[in-house]
């Protein structure tokens, strides 16, 4: 089933058109990664599905993202209940200097939850889901920002599916990461699959290939080859996408 | 001279030497004038302490020409004036800043900031002359108290005089949080004003108790806008009510009287004992806005 469907996505910061014509589909419960150059707007792409961009000034869009058959630009649309079923990762760690606890349980307040026992409970199941549980139980109200950053992204990611959103948005995830918390990750989001759909925007194309069942390549803008990853990785069609995942361009 | 002798002294070398001696002499002679005020205040205050009894400068009673110098009535004044003032400067230069910083467009910030921080300017004698004719007024008709010039009334001015320092300090420091704060706010499907107020807010806290501080420590020594609306009579401010009653500040009480004590009397010393109880008090406040600050930057790291 396809979560997101794309048709021809342009988008603009000012009189910069920082994409053209992008069309793809985006399948549920699977994770489709993103790859391209820096600024070839894949980061771009992938905040124009919350809507993240509308905090920029001077933005615009054109063209049709639909989330299960709505399209998310339309104007009756309400942004925060957009962005509570599309959650988003960031490329850098970035908690609250507050509590594990507060920041985990920011989401479900901010939605109305205050009975303690059933914060107590998304708490912890968000800590379990993000295979954080273990190590920060005994920690809960220790500030966020004392870990280490590959706990701090695993919190970010707890902190997100605590609202339970369908889709996880991840910009570079592992990008301030060492290698060992990087695979942490890149094993949670196998885990996480099950459940949510995930669009993962990273630099690494060994990330890409380890990690995706569809990999889409942006180049100036515009979205060049969406395919399988397997495909895309043995056998692209496009020139360019082969130039680029061999290292011969970009 | 030898090609490559690093140990030459040139002429450059010498003329820097003796700007920075100079920087220096500067710096330092700043932090002795200080010193020298204090030893100066000290010198002429603290025999005041060892003349009177406890009994006596503790007291309730300011009446120096019968010999009682109860600094107490004085000392809660300041307090009460000054604390009062916070409460009510505090809300409103949050609002402020939260407004300028967060909801104001930003040609109205371009605006607003510089305009907030003019305020600071105005002399306090102005701001004294209108609160007796405008607020003191206002004061005694809508709340029907005998006089208009209490407690309350300086409060107000205070406010008014603290609050340019409050919203630019605290502006400052909401707009020193990151924008990444906001983000992961936003992105979790919270409202504006959910992520100000639950993210952007506390994350801003020690710079928002800085410039309450700041705040506080430019109300707890203003004189002259205080002397001319709290009424200035020396009595203890226990009851309820004293709020809107008047009450006299120590600033207030040096200033009036010091121009027609008799130098090196009891009186004259009393005077300065009244200033080192308030250097000691604003310099404990000054202390405890330092030390969020001082925290931080210990702190360093990811912001």
């Amino acid at each position: 089933m396809n979560k997101f469907v794309v048709q021809n996505l342009n988008f603009y910061y000012g009189k910069f058109r920082a994409l053209s014509g992008v069309t793809l589909t985006i399948p549920d419960r699977q994770i489709t990664a993103l790859i391209g150059p820096s600024g070839c707007g894949k980061s771009t792409f992938l905040r124009c599905l919350n809507r993240m961009n509308d905090t920029i000034s001077g933005t615009r869009v054109e063209g049709k993202v639909l989330l299960e058959g709505q399209d998310i630009y339309e104007r009756r649309v309400n942004v925060t209940d957009l962005r509570r079923r599309v959650g988003m990762v960031f490329q850098r760690p970035n908690p609250f200097p507050q509590s594990v606890y507060d920041n985990v349980a920011f989401g479900p307040r901010a939605l109305g939850t205050v009975r303690k026992s059933q914060l107590d409970d998304i708490v912890e199941e968000s800590l379990r889901g993000a295979g954080l549980w273990e190590e920060v139980k005994d920690h809960l109200n220790q500030d966020a920002l004392s870990f280490s950053l590959g706990q701090q992204q695993r919190l970010c990611i707890a902190r997100a599916i605590a609202v339970k959103p369908e889709v996880i948005l991840m910009d570079e995830p592992c990008s301030a990461l060492d290698p060992i918390e990087t695979l942490q990750i890149e094993e949670l989001m196998q885990k996480l699959k099950v459940n949510y759909c995930i669009v993962i925007v990273t630099h690494s194309m060994q990330q890409a290939a380890r990690v995706s069942e569809w990999t889409g390549f942006f180049w100036l803008g515009e979205l060049v080859e969406f395919d399988s990853t397997a495909k895309i990785f043995t056998n692209p069609s496009q020139p360019l996408t082969e130039n680029y995942i061999t290292g011969r361009a970009g | 001279m030898l090609k490559g002798d690093l140990t030459t002294r040139t002429k450059t070398y010498q003329s820097e030497a003796v700007i920075e001696s100079l920087i220096r002499v500067l710096g330092f002679s700043t932090i002795g004038f200080v010193v020298l005020i204090f030893l100066f205040l000290l010198r002429q205050g603290m025999p005041f302490f060892f003349q009177v009894p406890w009994a006596n400068f503790l007291g309730t009673r300011w009446y120096p020409t019968f010999g009682l110098f109860g600094t107490l009535p004085l000392i809660l004044g300041s307090i009460l004036v000054t604390l009062t003032a916070i409460v009510i400067a505090l809300p409103l230069g949050l609002a402020t800043a939260v407004f300028v910083r967060e909801v104001a467009p930003n040609w109205a910030r371009e605006v607003l900031k510089p305009l907030i921080e003019v305020l600071a300017g105005i002399p306090s004698v102005v701001l004294g002359f209108f609160g007796m004719n405008i607020v003191a007024p206002l004061v005694r008709t809508t709340l029907d108290v005998p006089t208009g010039l209490t407690a309350f009334t300086g409060a107000i001015i205070l406010a008014y005089m603290a609050l340019p320092t409050i919203v630019s300090v605290a502006e400052d420091a909401l707009d020193a949080v990151p924008k990444s704060y906001r983000d992961a706010g936003l992105a979790l499907g919270a409202t504006k004003w959910q992520v100000i107020w639950r993210v952007v807010v506390p994350a801003a806290r020690s710079g928002i108790v800085v410039a309450v501080m700041l705040g506080l420590g430019r109300a707890i020594g203003e004189t002259m806008a205080v002397m001319m609306v709290t009424g200035n009579a020396a009595r203890m401010p226990l009851t309820l009510d004293s709020l809107f009653r008047p009450v006299r500040t120590m600033t207030a009480t040096i200033a009036a009287e010091m121009g027609e004590v008799a130098q090196g009397s009891v009186h004259f010393q009393a005077l300065f004992g009244i200033g080192i109880i308030l250097f000691v008090l604003t310099f404990l406040i000054n202390l405890a806005a330092a030390r969020p600050i001082f925290q931080k930057r210990r702190r360093g790291g990811l912001r």
